[in-house]
């Protein structure tokens, strides 16, 4: 089920919390609105953990994760390591990597299979990638745009991309990433899809200002309508290539 | 980059989206909102005038522009397009493509105008609207037609023209050059005088043109008054009217003059005898004893303004007897002349008495026995002339030829109506006194068209018309073998729009 909701009266949810299979990650916020809201829906399920990194609140940008491992940037300060590696669970393996592009969200998306990352990446950290996080990397672009990790959001079950993307990208994109991809926009027209929403496998959350015809493109491609918690447990992966068009 | 490196580039087709308020599918756009959404989104012509009232003058039919200027424009008209659009406020905020007019009963008082503009919204996404503004006409007379309306005769600036000699061959020949050049399009009122024509203009400026026309084509003097007609002492505002006194030189073509002694010294110690062969805005003198020409411009003139000695009036007609050609032939300034001595006797004196006279003149080259000559008659003549009898020992020739006389080959023509006519100014005249000036100023004029006839380079300002009512006569032909008349490329045929008649439109 997708959520509307807001961090500080901003939509851009994406860029303020971070969300995977196995845990949670939310910025220190003025209010506990907004933690409340995903200890409401995944309280019992996966950790949901207060953090900063580097001292900032754009969490969400900076780091780069899914159920394997979590990447941070080398900007982390060692309190920060340390308090992640103590909350998040133990085969979530925290690594802070040295790399030029430290805003390490904008430039990497991934899910628990494939990650896409920026062309421009050292060769040492796509390695790293591929080790901590147990992916298949590829370098690719979306729509033009070299920062992946802001133009498109994608789970194991389905990916949401830049609506100017052509059809061959589309093509292509869903060839790589074994799942159904739509072109599609968040937050009433934005074409920063994974600064407007956080998604995984059985849940979504996207910024206020989502049309309903958005949350419905969203629900239909993330399958989240009838996905339940327990269904993280099976590896569903589409043998089927399906993109809507 | 990679296209000029040759790399193969995948064809990209534009996939489509959903647009995000309505659902429907379309085309990804900067807003990602389909057009529709988009226009009940944001409305572009939000704060664009709709309503405007514009004032209309329905004598002259001009539109004001404030604050003072009136525009004239046609309804449906480019001009009144562009007025209209001036006069919306606010339209430098988004960029107009389109504007047309929407009819409206010319009665109505209503205009109306489309307009398409286009801005720039959300996340840089360009709209393109269409919008109507109405324009509500209201009446109002603009300042020139209300002062016309208040008094008709009401002019501004007068412009006097003088002559003061006594007759009116200059204003004739004057009047044809002002129809030519369109001179006095802008004069209220014409209106001739004793001596001279009243010009009439409801602007200072259209004076000052006039007067400076004049000064091309005649040698005048000038000046110029004003008198204080109304003064607001609130706002410092002054109205005048303006008169300018134009005098034109006496002299004028064909007379004969004697020069004061500065004069003729200063030019060149001229023989004191001249004749002035033309006038436009300087005076050409020829001696014709020794073929001299020179020119005296308008200030030159009026700084020893003397008058002519002998003008058209005193010529009288002369019968060539006898000619012996001097000199050969020369070309005077345009003109060819020939010294020659010729034996005239006076037509009154010619066959009752013996009275010969052996004089000299110019015009060698046209006349031989037989001829008629029109000249002065100085032997006889009895001048008063202060600068003639300052000259001491001179030595005074008893008959000066002006020009040949075609005045028998006249006589068979004689109320026959010529090939061409003139245009006339619309003048108002004062009711003539007596018959006898009537007379007068049919004479001069009837002279005048002759003196057009016998010179081509008085024609070459003047636009002649063909006169519809002349059919030639078959015997025509056989008679004038060099009877000065008008050949006809030079008639320019009179642009007639009445439905009855052909357009006949040829100029040469």
């Amino acid at each position: 089920m997708a959520t509307r909701l807001q961090f500080e009266n901003n939509c851009e949810v994406g860029v303020f919390s971070k969300l995977t299979n196995g845990y949670c990650l939310v910025a220190i916020g003025g209010s506990e609105n907004f933690y409340s809201i995903f200890e409401d829906e995944l309280a019992g399920v996966i950790p949901v953990v207060k953090t900063s990194i580097a001292g900032t609140r754009i969490i969400g940008r900076l780091c780069a994760g899914n159920k394997n491992g979590l990447l941070l940037p080398h900007t982390t300060t060692d309190q920060e390591l340390q308090h992640l590696r103590n909350s998040l669970p133990d085969q979530v393996v925290v690594q802070r990597i040295d790399e030029r592009l430290s805003a390490l969200g904008n430039c990497i998306s991934c899910n628990d299979h494939v990650a896409l990352t920026h062309p421009d990446l050292d060769k040492e950290t796509e390695e790293m990638i591929a080790d901590v996080l147990g992916v298949e990397v590829f370098r690719q672009t979306v729509a033009g745009n070299i920062l992946v990790g802001s133009y498109c959001a994608f789970s194991n079950r389905g990916g949401l991309v830049h609506p100017h993307t052509s059809i061959e990208d589309l093509d292509e994109l869903s060839t790589l990433l074994q799942v159904p991809l739509v072109a599609g926009t968040v937050n009433r027209g934005s074409d920063v899809i994974a600064a407007g929403m956080i998604v995984n496998d059985w849940t979504a959350f996207c910024g206020s200002d989502t049309t309903a015809t958005e949350l419905s493109v969203i629900e239909s491609v993330f399958k989240l309508r009838e996905a339940q918690p327990s269904d993280i447990v099976q590896d569903m992966r589409k043998s089927l290539i399906d993109s809507y068009l | 980059m990679a296209e000029e490196a040759g790399v193969f580039m995948v064809p990209q087709t534009v996939g489509s989206v959903l647009c995000c308020k309505c659902g429907v599918r379309m085309a990804p756009n900067a807003a990602n909102m389909c057009v529709r959404c988009l226009r009940s989104e944001v409305d572009i012509t939000e704060g664009l005038q709709k309503h405007v009232i514009i004032l209309h003058c329905p004598e002259c039919n001009c539109y004001l522009q404030p604050p003072r200027t009136w525009i004239k424009a046609e309804l449906e008209s480019k001009e009144l397009l562009t007025f209209c659009i001036k006069r919306l406020k606010n339209l430098n905020k988004v960029r107009l493509v389109h504007a047309e007019f929407i009819w409206t009963e010319p009665h109505s008082k209503r205009i109306k105008v489309k307009l398409s503009v286009q801005k720039e919204v959300l996340h840089g996404a360009i709209l393109e609207q269409s919008y109507v503004v109405e324009y509500v006409q209201q009446e109002q007379m603009c300042d020139s037609c209300s002062r016309i309306q208040a008094n008709p005769d009401q002019w501004v600036a007068a412009v006097q023209l003088r002559q003061h000699v006594s007759h009116r061959r200059t204003f004739f020949y004057l009047e044809q050059l002002i129809l030519k050049h369109d001179a006095a399009v802008h004069a209220i009122k014409i209106k001739q005088m004793d001596h001279g024509i009243d010009f009439f203009f409801g602007n200072r400026s259209h004076a000052v043109k006039f007067v400076e026309f004049v000064g091309k084509v005649a040698p005048i003097r000038s000046r110029h008054d004003k008198q204080l007609v109304s003064h607001d002492s609130k706002s410092n505002n002054y109205n005048y009217k303006y008169t300018f006194s134009v005098e034109l030189s006496p002299v004028c073509r064909e007379d004969l003059i004697c020069l004061p002694p500065r004069v003729a010294v200063s030019l060149g110690n001229l023989g004191p005898l001249v004749i002035c062969t033309k006038v436009t805005n300087s005076i050409a003198l020829l001696d014709p004893f020794t073929l001299r020409h020179c020119f005296l411009d308008a200030d030159q003139y009026w700084r020893s303004s003397f008058k002519p000695l002998l003008t058209s009036r005193q010529l009288i007609e002369y019968i060539v007897l006898d000619v012996e050609i001097i000199s050969p032939e020369v070309n005077i300034g345009g003109s060819r002349y020939a010294l020659a001595d010729v034996q005239v006797a006076r037509v009154s004196d010619f066959g009752k008495n013996d009275t010969i006279f052996s004089v000299k003149s110019h015009l060698g080259h046209l006349l031989s026995p037989g001829d008629y000559a029109l000249g002065y008659d100085l032997y006889g003549a009895n001048t008063n002339d202060i600068d003639f009898d300052s000259y001491r020992g001179l030595v005074v020739p008893e008959a000066i030829l002006i020009k040949k006389s075609y005045e028998e080959k006249r006589q068979k023509k004689r109320g026959k109506p010529r090939s061409w006519k003139l245009k006339n100014l619309n003048m108002e005249v004062e009711e003539s006194r007596n018959r006898v000036e009537d007379e007068k100023k049919n004479t001069e004029y009837e002279e005048f068209l002759r003196d057009l006839e016998e010179n081509p380079e008085m024609r070459f300002n003047i636009s002649l018309y063909r006169n519809r009512d002349y059919q030639p006569s078959e015997i025509a032909s056989t008679v004038d073998g060099d009877f000065p008349s008008i050949p006809i490329e030079e008639l320019l045929a009179d642009l007639d729009l009445s439905e009855n008649e052909d357009e006949d439109d040829m100029h040469d």
